[in-house]
């Protein structure tokens, strides 16, 4: 099959998804092994076009292999890469490539391309959808830092109408700022366009609900909350993180403890983090000490919780290290903003705009 | 005998054994409130409100009863018809026949202002024609009087200001003031007060020691009502006892002596305590009073609890059934008992729960869940070992505490700018196409 040479301004995303039997795939040729590459992938396209879905049905594991192959050798073309101008630079593809991660659910190589970090941006809709795939793909990556910082660009960005990107980045932002940080602000920072501040709140009202009722700290009314909302919360998709909201309740009650005591039996800690059982707590405290959430001991004999201090001492190579590294990023970080804020005061525009308002 | 010492927990001289500390308790009234006592300190409006105000919150029949009966008796010495009518229903006839309605009363004292009504009206416009600033003055204060006498608050108080632009002297301001604030307190408009209060202020020099001292009581309850617990602690604390029975018609000296001193408790810490309330040789004029006061806030500055907390307790029953504090008990003996605990575990390294469960006359659990909600909120620096039922001092780890948030605000920063990069980036692209659009 011949592989044409086609200008960039023509590529097309490979998603996998077959539209009509005819698609020119235009690939910037190199190797060899590439052209390979393609025509497996365009081989295997073909047969998912023409293929019967009865003699599908009798081979399904074969099929789920082949399509499994595909996926991976369309992702390992790795195609953002090549268009981007520098790694700074958000182009159409980006968002594109992160849809495909998802619905493929390849989190790990979704995220590779997370960590770069975007300042240009040509289209603001790609931002949007860039984002929004993004915080989703490190959801899935388990990294709710990173999503939390990704769903707070999307909800501050600079917007003159509601766009429902926003909306739905707004209502996996309460979530994950939930399960992450195990509290929410309802209030916007200062930066936020005032469309988003007047109406975001009224696009998610059972979200922001979600959100006041966890701050009371009460499990059973979030799960009577959750059960009667469950409906708009399946419809935005969002079940999921939802009941990973509410377990996450009972670590907030079980952190909050260790602020107060330095010694609980497994019943008090039931009694007070409202869980059924002491052995259910023992598992969560099990589980929070595992994760490096809180630092105890477990004296299974007497029942006994013993919480102890972080054991941090913030003396050793490792932290002085890791505080040099963070100097150094943030030095850099500065350089670029002066030099940001120098180019912007030589902006041709810029002048010719603040000249104008001067004279008004 | 050891253990009752600890127990304690309090600054003696001299050893003192069991005995000699029932003895040093004088009396403590658990008994009901003594109505004719009490309305006897009052006289005017006021008097009538608080009796119905009893009567109205108090469960014990008898009492109720004797409170409507006084009110009905005081009601008849003036001319409130509408008071008087509510009184008379609030009876319901429980009182027998010569407490019932008297239509005969009250239509011979309808008639009665109607007639003064309309004199004071003529006076009025013949004085407003000569336009004699002093007599249009007397006249505005007369009407205010009458509506006062009948009832009609906010006539009244429109009134009195109304003599604002006829005042010459500042004396005259000075009465207006005074006036204003006495319907604003019944009417219970508390900005008003503090208002006129800063008004008639401002003339220091014209004032008598006993008009500084009602206003300050005036501006102690403003400061009460809304809740402004230090400053109305300071504002009684500083209450001339000149004042005496002179301001019955609003507050009498037993209640400065209560307010103060328990919102002093409630709100001031241990030095300005001991500054302003223990040695203040004034406020001590009026904690003779009402000894139980007095007994109570040296205990808690002695660090007796028990008995403190005993005292509250028992005051408690009566100043539900105070006018101005009833809204104000549960948060003021709240914080009182907080501020206890507080003190309690302040000057110690450990502190055995039990101990501390018994001087404050609860359980060990009950003691837990108080601490645990003050940890909580910050207030104490402690951590609790529940096994062992102790709870440790607790002093943060600075430098650990400096080291964390430097890592903090360093990852804080990053993000920030970051995101503030990629705004500045949008808003530039979002300039340039508005721009390109226009060229």
């Amino acid at each position: 099959m011949p592989v044409t040479v086609l200008p960039l301004s023509r590529h097309v995303t490979t998603d996998g998804s077959v539209t009509s039997g005819r698609k020119k795939f235009g690939f910037v040729t190199g190797k060899h092994a590439e052209a390979q590459a393609n025509e497996f992938i365009i081989s295997v396209v073909r047969f998912i076009d023409v293929c019967s879905v009865e003699q599908i049905r009798l081979v399904p594991d074969k099929f789920i292999s082949v399509c499994k192959r595909l996926h991976e050798e369309v992702i390992n073309l790795n195609a953002p890469r090549k268009i981007q101008a520098s790694s700074e630079h958000l182009t159409p593809l980006h968002p594109d490539f992160l849809q495909v991660c998802l619905l493929a659910k390849c989190y790990k190589i979704g995220y590779g391309i997370l960590e770069d970090d975007i300042y240009e941006v040509d289209q603001p809709r790609d931002f949007f959808l860039y984002c929004y795939y993004g915080g989703m793909v490190c959801i899935g990556h388990k990294r709710f830092a990173k999503a939390l910082e990704l769903f707070h660009n999307v909800v501050t960005a600079p917007m003159s109408t509601m766009n429902a990107i926003a909306v739905e980045a707004y209502k996996k932002y309460i979530l994950v700022s939930l399960i992450h940080l195990r509290q929410f602000s309802a209030s916007f920072p200062k930066y936020t366009s005032s469309v988003a501040q007047r109406n975001l709140k009224n696009f998610s009202q059972p979200y922001v609900e979600l959100a006041n009722s966890y701050n009371t700290g009460n499990i059973s009314e979030l799960k009577a909350f959750v059960q009667a909302n469950r409906e708009k919360f399946e419809n935005g998709n969002n079940l999921g993180l939802v009941n990973q909201v509410v377990s996450s309740m009972y670590k907030r009650n079980i952190q909050r403890l260790t602020q107060t005591y330095l010694t609980l039996s497994l019943e008090d800690i039931a009694n007070t983090a409202q869980i059924d059982t002491p052995k259910e707590a023992e598992m969560h405290v099990l589980q929070m000490i595992e994760d490096g959430e809180i630092y105890a001991t477990i004296n299974q004999k007497d029942g006994m919780v013993r919480f102890l201090e972080d054991p941090e001492q913030y003396n050793t190579c490792e932290m002085i290290k890791h505080i040099d590294s963070s100097i150094q990023r943030i030095m850099k970080m500065s350089k670029k903003l002066k030099t940001m804020d120098e180019s912007m005061s030589c902006d041709p525009l810029y002048l010719s705009k603040v000249g104008r308002e001067r004279q008004r | 005998m050891d253990t009752d010492e600890i127990f304690t927990n309090g600054v003696d001289d001299e050893p003192s054994p069991p005995q000699q500390q029932q003895q040093r308790r004088p009396i403590i009234s658990s008994e009901q409130l003594d109505i004719e006592a009490y309305a006897a300190l009052y006289t005017g409006r006021t008097k009538i409100s608080r009796l119905l105000f009893i009567s109205d919150k108090c469960d014990n029949v008898s009492v109720k009863l004797e409170a409507l009966r006084m009110a009905y008796v005081e009601v008849k010495k003036g001319e409130n018809t509408q008071l008087f009518r509510e009184v008379v229903q609030k009876i319901d006839g429980r009182l027998g026949l010569e407490y019932g309605n008297d239509v005969n009363w009250m239509d011979a004292v309808d008639r009665r202002a109607d007639v003064r009504k309309e004199k004071l009206e003529n006076e009025l416009n013949a004085y407003r024609t000569n336009l004699i600033k002093e007599s249009i003055r007397m006249g505005y204060n007369d009407f205010g009087d009458f509506y006062y006498a009948r009832g009609t608050l906010g006539e009244a108080f429109k009134n009195y200001v109304r003599t604002r632009d006829y005042c010459t002297t500042a004396k005259h301001i000075i009465h207006m003031c005074l006036n204003a604030i006495l319907v604003s307190i019944e009417m219970g408009q508390f900005a008003h007060v503090t208002s006129y209060v800063s008004k008639a202020e401002q003339n220091k020099a014209d004032l008598d020691p006993i008009t500084i001292a009602k206003l300050q009581c005036a501006a102690g309850l403003a400061h009460l009502e809304a809740r402004k617990y230090k400053q109305a602690a300071r504002k009684f604390l500083e209450t001339a006892p000149e004042l005496g029975n002179s301001y019955s018609e609003v507050i009498a000296a037993q209640d400065v002596a209560t307010y103060g001193g328990l919102c002093a408790l409630a709100s001031f810490d241990r030095a300005e305590l001991k500054a302003k309330v223990i040695d203040n040789i004034n406020f001590r004029n009026f904690l003779e009073l009402v000894p139980e006061v007095r007994e109570l806030i040296n205990d808690f500055y002695s660090s007796h609890y028990a008995s403190c907390l005993d005292y509250l307790g028992n005051l408690k029953a009566n100043l539900l059934l105070d006018i101005h504090l009833h809204d104000h008990v549960e948060t003021l003996y709240t914080d009182i008992r907080n501020k206890a605990l507080i003190q309690y575990t302040h000057p110690f390294v450990s502190v055995d729960l039990n101990m501390m469960a018994n001087a404050f006359k609860t359980t060990v659990t009950g003691i837990q869940k108080e601490l645990e909600a003050l940890i909580t909120d910050n207030q104490i620096q402690a951590r609790i070992d529940s096994h062992n039922k102790i709870l440790y001092a607790r002093h943060a780890d600075q430098r650990k505490a400096t080291f964390q948030r430097v890592l903090q605000t360093g990852v804080e920063f990053d993000r920030d700018v970051r995101a503030m990069l990629l705004r500045a980036n949008l808003v530039k692209h979002d300039y340039n196409v508005k721009a390109s659009r226009k060229i």
